[in-house]
């Protein structure tokens, strides 16, 4: 601290340029594979173009090309700022950049082709992998590197969550990514039937947790304080709801395969840590909203820290909301409706999202030594997303609880409601597979 | 000694754990530690591109 060092900035300012692109991009995927959900000929019959296709690329895009830019952009700037010294390994950064970039153009590329491992949010298939596994061994080294040689001797709780985060996604990537390749594009999972099912939602949730949750709690951790100019509100609770978050998340996988042959117990046991849950994140919300005591009228005219402050707030609804759902009974109406695409996108847009857009409207204009082009469109921005998000997930409440209604009602004589108006109510396919040469083959 | 006896003993040691942390974090002696940790981010210029100024100007005060 005592002499001037100057910190690395340029692999920030390259990860921030990247969020808001990759944002924009990811976003647009997800727009247009929903308008294909009501519009089908928007697939315009292309096989790269269609739902099932694009629907990763966009889920992909969107956590790991715009959250993951903006993680990476964050904890390298917050470790450097808070160990007071210079970002370990500058070319290794520089690695973690472009690596990370050629990641994200794989399965730009990848996915339309129909190239996949057919696991939620871990569809790259093995060779892109082996990168992201380069990347992020990397990754850790330049971080952890960096906190190694910090020059203050408390570790600030931000950076507690950007390691959580970094060593959880390393040890989950690597063990549901564990496959026999059998060619270059092709592979199968090294876990059979239900274990398999098991291993991927122990990844796919403690991907929501450490991924979208504990890396996104080290940006709240830094850029609220800083933004509202008052010191973190309990920072007792930012250790204790720390250590509860990383030890709980990791049990609750299950909740994701309720009713399905996981075996009851683990079910139940996936259930009842999906509940306890709510404590930890609770304690998260309500130290980053209880910041801005004593600065809430920052609120009135502050359009960043709106963006933060309700980010936070749809984080407090989102964690209230999953556990409700991990409930066995209340997921026996909610699984396998909109109701689960709504919570989601509670959570990615409204928390994720909004909490990255923040911190991005605070370093953008420091790290390009720039004054915000215009503070009013902030605020333009900031009610377009808030009423947006607040309309995509309330729709998705009225349709998920109509659809689990329906789905669950049986006609006079016990058979399914559903499936006899689905043969009224459900569009014919539009052509016939003569027509598609594609598909010639699933003819015979 | 059969597994849901494990179960227990290890619930009760997870418990412990939790209050361990839980009293680690209230102690009176960490409060002062704690209350400058909280102010981490605010004790940092944030000035990116002017190089060093000197930082902790009075407005956080």
């Amino acid at each position: 601290m005592s002499q001037p060092e100057t910190y690395n900035y340029k692999v920030v300012r390259q990860f921030a340029i990247m969020t808001v692109i990759w944002g924009i991009v990811g976003m647009l995927v997800g727009v247009w594979i929903a308008a294909e959900m009501a519009w089908p000929a928007l697939n315009m019959d292309i096989p790269w173009l269609t739902f099932s296709r694009l629907r990763p690329l966009h889920t992909n895009a969107v956590i790991f090309a715009f959250g993951g830019c903006a993680l990476f952009s964050t904890s390298y700037y917050v470790v450097q700022r808070t160990c007071h010294v210079r970002l370990f390994g500058d070319k290794l950064a520089a690695f973690t950049f472009w690596g990370w970039q050629l990641v994200i153009l794989a399965a730009a590329i990848s996915f339309p082709l129909g190239i996949t491992q057919s696991k939620e949010y871990a569809e790259l298939e093995w060779p892109i992998d082996i990168l992201i596994t380069l990347v992020w061994v990397s990754y850790a080294i330049v971080f952890f590197g960096t906190i190694v040689k910090r020059r203050v001797s408390h570790i600030y709780v931000a950076n507690w969550f950007f390691g959580a985060f970094i060593l959880t996604i390393a040890v989950l990537h690597v063990f549901n990514n564990l496959v026999i390749p059998v060619s270059w594009t092709k592979s199968y999972s090294i876990y059979a039937g239900v274990q398999d099912a098991m291993v991927q939602w122990w990844y796919g949730h403690n991907a929501v947790g450490f991924f979208l949750t504990a890396g996104f709690l080290g940006i709240m951790y830094y850029f609220i304080p800083k933004q509202a100019e008052r010191p973190v509100y309990s920072y007792r609770l930012s250790v204790v709801h720390f250590w509860a978050l990383a030890f709980t998340y990791i049990w609750a996988g299950p909740h994701h395969l309720h009713y399905t042959a996981l075996p009851d117990w683990t079910q139940s046991l996936g259930m009842v840590f999906s509940l306890i849950l709510l404590a930890p994140s609770w304690g998260g919300m309500i130290n980053g909203i209880m910041t801005l005591s004593g600065a809430w009228q920052k609120l009135r005219t502050d359009p960043i820290l709106k963006f933060l402050i309700v980010s936070v707030s749809f984080y407090g609804m989102s964690t209230f909301e999953g556990p409700m759902m991990s409930i066995k009974t209340v997921n026996a109406l909610s699984h396998y409706t909109d109701w689960t695409i709504g919570h989601v996108h509670s959570g990615a847009l409204g928390w994720v999202g909004m909490i990255s857009i923040g911190a991005m409207y605070f370093l953008i204009p420091r790290l390009f030594g720039r004054q915000i082009y215009s503070v009013k469109l902030i605020e333009t921005h900031f009610w377009i997303a808030t009423i947006g998000i607040v309309l995509y997930i309330s729709s998705m409440w009225i349709a998920g609880v109509m659809q689990g209604l329906m789905w669950r009602a049986v006609n006079a004589d016990g058979t399914s409601l559903a499936l006899s108006l689905s043969r009224h109510s459900f569009p014919r396919p539009r052509r016939r597979i003569e027509e598609r040469p594609w598909q010639a083959d699933m003819k015979k | 000694m059969d597994f849901d006896f494990m179960h227990s003993i290890w619930t009760v040691v997870m418990f412990v754990l939790f209050i361990g942390i839980v009293a680690w974090a209230w102690s009176a002696k960490r409060k002062r530690r704690f209350d400058e940790a909280a102010r981490m981010p605010l004790e940092d210029d944030d000035d990116v591109t002017g190089g060093n100024k000197k930082s902790g100007d009075k407005k956080h005060g």
